[in-house]
């Protein structure tokens, strides 16, 4: 048995198998219970990692938008609003189960076409969504207590429009605490991963969930403004800030109940009397999980000044044993990006980084020659006017920043237009709960980072949106109280 | 020194002379091991060597668990498993630590250290036969001259570590007499926990003097914490640096005989003072996890974390043990496993 390798480091490939996907070539809408034909032109979704086509799907048009509302409507005037809470858990129940069963499929369907890494999809996107069905499922016969009074009705048809980053598990946070609620659904996945959202659609056929009472329409940009300006009752949204700002504008006056949940600039504190071992794990966590396509990343690090050096030393060694490659492959840290366009935008706001003078630092490994990558990268010496300091990257680039007291920590942190999430690393409690109270972000993280859970509460302040998802907070913007009345 | 890694200060701590520990207890000199002079400064008292270990970073058990937990969902498949179940083979320390132990007993797990797998030759052998000092007579003769493994005894009234210190030296200048060429010695458990910081570091001083042998070399000296006894990850952290400071050339989780044993958190964190050590130094202490590595996908999982953690440099007997038992018999059938494409059966490996 001769050991041929020279590095045991070079793990041998463990791809996870795709033989469990059982794809067509295309994909219609799912409108109605049923698949249907779309009257939209068809484009294509790949996998970022090959640039290889994997499905056809359509772009759902106007007409195909209206179905589906109609649909979502008549099935809301039907059978759904009229269902018992218990009931309407029980479909809840079944639907977070059958995600259990077809995990493996939905985390590889998911890796394949978002180009997250396996070791992601399996370990936590997919085990979130069967948690938040789980956990609104629980909530579908206790309105009541949801903090609006006796007797909340539900809004009536939702409009949810979503990203690309955490296509299932965005999914999840939209669909269901809506149906717990007792609203009906029209759900448009991102441009470049309707993938899972197609593979759900055939769950929701296997959970005999009533026609109509979730449609899912596929399409970009034009197809998502469509299904706000419809006529629905609720419009949640999550993405860029830019989109969310134009969604604002459309549905004022019209009464719609809006929820938006847009992007970010966190800031991740790092004390001198941190754990630090675990911060370095937790920066890590906080800008390279999920190639930094994550709003609430931990893409400002704001390092005490004393020890910065060690800090830097101690991450730039930690980031030299991130693999990236095939997300398919079990030991992949580091996936692909996206989509082409976000590659360029991440590069294009990394060479403004260096061309305004902040120092850059790639981890050391080889990119694949097909396909959409970018090494994990911090830039040091950044200053809070930097580009890099300001604008939300959306990539695996961290800007390191330091300061001297926790005061300028403070300052410097809440420094943005946004304020969905922060993260604070010392192993003094009593700092920590005196930093955390300063903070202007919907989420803080204390020793830790990018953890998610459904009991909590979700969102932004400021350019980060409006609106909580998750937990009670995240029913709420379902529902209306009795005294409100119906629309 | 003391603006680099894990040394860096904090500010000074007030709590030194706290609870039982008079000023003057603060003041007495510890034994001068060359390393924790060059670390802590020329005047080492047991106040400079508790503030030195008080200012070591903290460890975040949520996160130190949530790592350990990460580098155990390696995959790892085919040429490097292969390459992975010899090297931990290369890196046991065969163990028989009982109280019913006979010649008759060490002289088989001897044997089995020699010729692992009877039925394919090409099995490298074990690191070290690890047994009580009583016993190393046995083991040096059962195993001969050249066969290229190392005897270990365990020394410093194993496991408890409840005697005094002329019987532990004793027990230690025994088993060095005998032949044994690695010591594995326990720390003062109870005088650690009550903040005698000085009182073990001075032992692990006088134990590392009762390694030398007549031509002024010395046993290697393996220094067990009892990571189960110590309860804490910070108390992992400091009483791995102090043994470090005190002369260790390993250190050591457990004796097996209390539970939990090894963990890979614990094994990860040792890694990581081992690596800032290094960092620090330039210098390379091994690190060994003993006690409940049963299995061999167990024992990948630690061959990873040493890996990704201080570098595959470790991957070698003088740097990296597993201390265990049955875990040889797991890796064998694995490695017939991927030999053959069949799995055997405990009766196609030996029992020892």
């Amino acid at each position: 048995m001769a050991a041929s390798q020279t590095s045991f480091l070079d793990y041998a490939p463990a791809p996870e198998s795709t033989s469990i996907l059982d794809l067509k070539d295309s994909y219609g809408l799912f409108i109605d219970g049923e698949f249907v034909d779309g009257t939209g032109d068809a484009f294509t979704t790949i996998s970022p990692a090959t640039e290889e086509t994997i499905a056809e799907v359509v772009a759902a048009s106007r007409k195909d938008v209206d179905r589906a509302v109609a649909a979502a409507r008549k099935a809301f005037d039907g059978p759904w609003s009229r269902l018992s809470g218990a009931d309407r858990g029980k479909y809840l129940f079944r639907i977070a189960r059958l995600v259990q069963e077809r995990a493996r499929e939905l985390a590889v369907a998911e890796s394949l076409d978002n180009g997250k890494p396996i070791k992601e999809s399996r370990d936590v996107d997919v085990p979130l969504v069967a948690a938040w069905f789980f956990y609104y499922a629980g909530w579908a016969d206790k309105l009541d207590h949801a903090g609006l009074g006796p007797n909340p009705r539900a809004l009536g048809v939702a409009a949810q429009v979503i990203p690309w980053n955490f296509p299932l598990l965005m999914l999840a946070w939209k669909i269901a605490p809506a149906l717990a609620a007792g609203n009906t659904v029209v759900l448009k996945p991102a441009e470049t991963t309707p993938l899972t959202a197609l593979i759900f659609a055939e769950i929701l056929q296997q959970a005999d969930l009533p026609p109509g009472v979730v449609n899912i329409v596929t399409g970009a940009g034009e197809t998502g403004e469509l299904l706000v300006n419809a006529a629905v009752d609720k419009v949640a949204f999550t993405g860029s800030t830019e989109v969310g700002r134009a969604i604002a504008r459309s549905t004022a006056g019209t009464g719609k109940k809006l929820t938006l949940e847009l992007g970010g600039k966190a800031a991740n504190i790092v004390f001198d009397d941190a754990p630090l071992d675990q911060a370095i794990e937790g920066i890590v966590d906080g800008i390279f999980f999920n190639q930094g396509h994550v709003c609430c990343a931990g893409s400002r690090l704001l390092v005490q000044e004393n020890v910065e050096a060690e800090v830097i030393e101690r991450l730039k060694h930690r980031m030299s044993t991130l693999r990236l490659g095939d997300p398919l492959d079990k030991n992949t840290d580091v996936g692909a990006i996206n989509s082409r366009e976000q590659l360029d935008r991440i590069r294009e706001l990394s060479d403004i980084g260096e061309a305004e003078g902040a120092e850059r630092w790639s981890a050391p490994c080889e990119i694949p020659a097909k396909g959409f990558w970018y090494a994990p990268t911090i830039f040091t010496g950044v200053d809070t006017s930097h580009r890099i300091a300001r604008d939300e990257i959306f990539g695996p680039v961290l800007s390191v920043l330091t300061f001297r007291t926790p005061g300028e920590a403070i300052s410097k942190a809440n420094n943005t237009p946004y304020g969905l999430s922060a993260g604070i690393w010392s192993d003094k409690g009593s700092k920590v709960l005196a930093v955390a109270d300063k903070l202007r972000a919907g989420v803080i993280w204390t020793n830790t980072f990018n953890k998610f859970d459904p009991s909590s509460p979700f969102g932004g302040y400021k350019e980060s949106g409006y609106g909580r998802e998750g937990g009670r907070h995240g029913l709420a913007a379902y529902l209306a109280s009795a005294k409100e009345g119906a629309r | 020194m003391s603006t680099q890694a894990a040394s860096r200060p904090r500010s000074p701590s007030t709590g030194a002379s706290r609870g039982v520990h008079g000023v003057s207890d603060n003041q007495v000199l510890l034994a001068p091991a060359e390393r924790a002079i060059q670390m802590i400064g020329g005047d080492l008292t047991e106040k400079a060597l508790r503030r030195h270990l008080e200012g070591l970073p903290g460890v975040d058990a949520v996160g130190l668990e949530a790592r350990a937990a990460s580098l155990a969902t390696r995959s790892i498949k085919t040429t490097s498993k292969q390459w992975a179940l010899d090297a931990i083979i290369r890196m046991i320390d065969l163990t028989t630590l009982e109280g019913a132990d006979t010649p008759g007993k060490v002289e088989s797990l001897c044997a089995k250290a020699l010729t692992p797998d009877p039925a394919d030759l090409t099995t490298p052998r074990v690191a070290a036969v690890c047994v009580y000092g009583d016993m190393v007579p046995h083991a040096v003769e059962a195993l001969g001259e050249d066969s290229g493994i190392n005897v270990a005894a365990v020394a410093t009234a194993f496991p408890s570590g409840r005697s005094s210190r002329t019987i532990k030296l004793a027990d230690t200048r025994d088993a060095v007499a005998a032949g044994a060429s690695e010591i594995d010695m326990v720390i003062d458990r109870g005088a650690f926990l009550a903040g005698h910081y000085g009182l073990v570091f001075d032992e692990i001083v006088a134990v590392k003097e009762a390694c030398m042998r007549p031509d002024g070399s010395y046993a290697h000296l393996k220094v067990i914490l009892e990571t189960g006894e110590l309860n804490t990850y910070d108390n992992v952290r400091r009483a791995s640096w102090l043994a470090i400071l005190a002369g260790a050339d390993f250190i050591k989780t457990s004796t097996g005989k209390v539970s939990p044993a090894a963990t890979l958190p614990v094994t990860l964190l040792m890694l990581q003072v081992v690596r800032d050590w290094h960092t620090l130094t330039g210098e390379r202490i091994g690190v060994k996890p003993a006690g409940g590595i049963r299995a061999s996908k167990d024992a990948i999982r630690y061959l990873v974390t040493v890996a990704e953690t201080v570098g595959e440099e470790w991957l070698q007997p003088d740097l990296f043990r597993f201390g265990a038992s049955s875990l040889l018999n797991d890796v064998l059938m694995q490695r017939q496993k991927m030999n053959t494409g069949r799995y055997s059966g405990p009766d196609y490996v030996t029992v020892d």
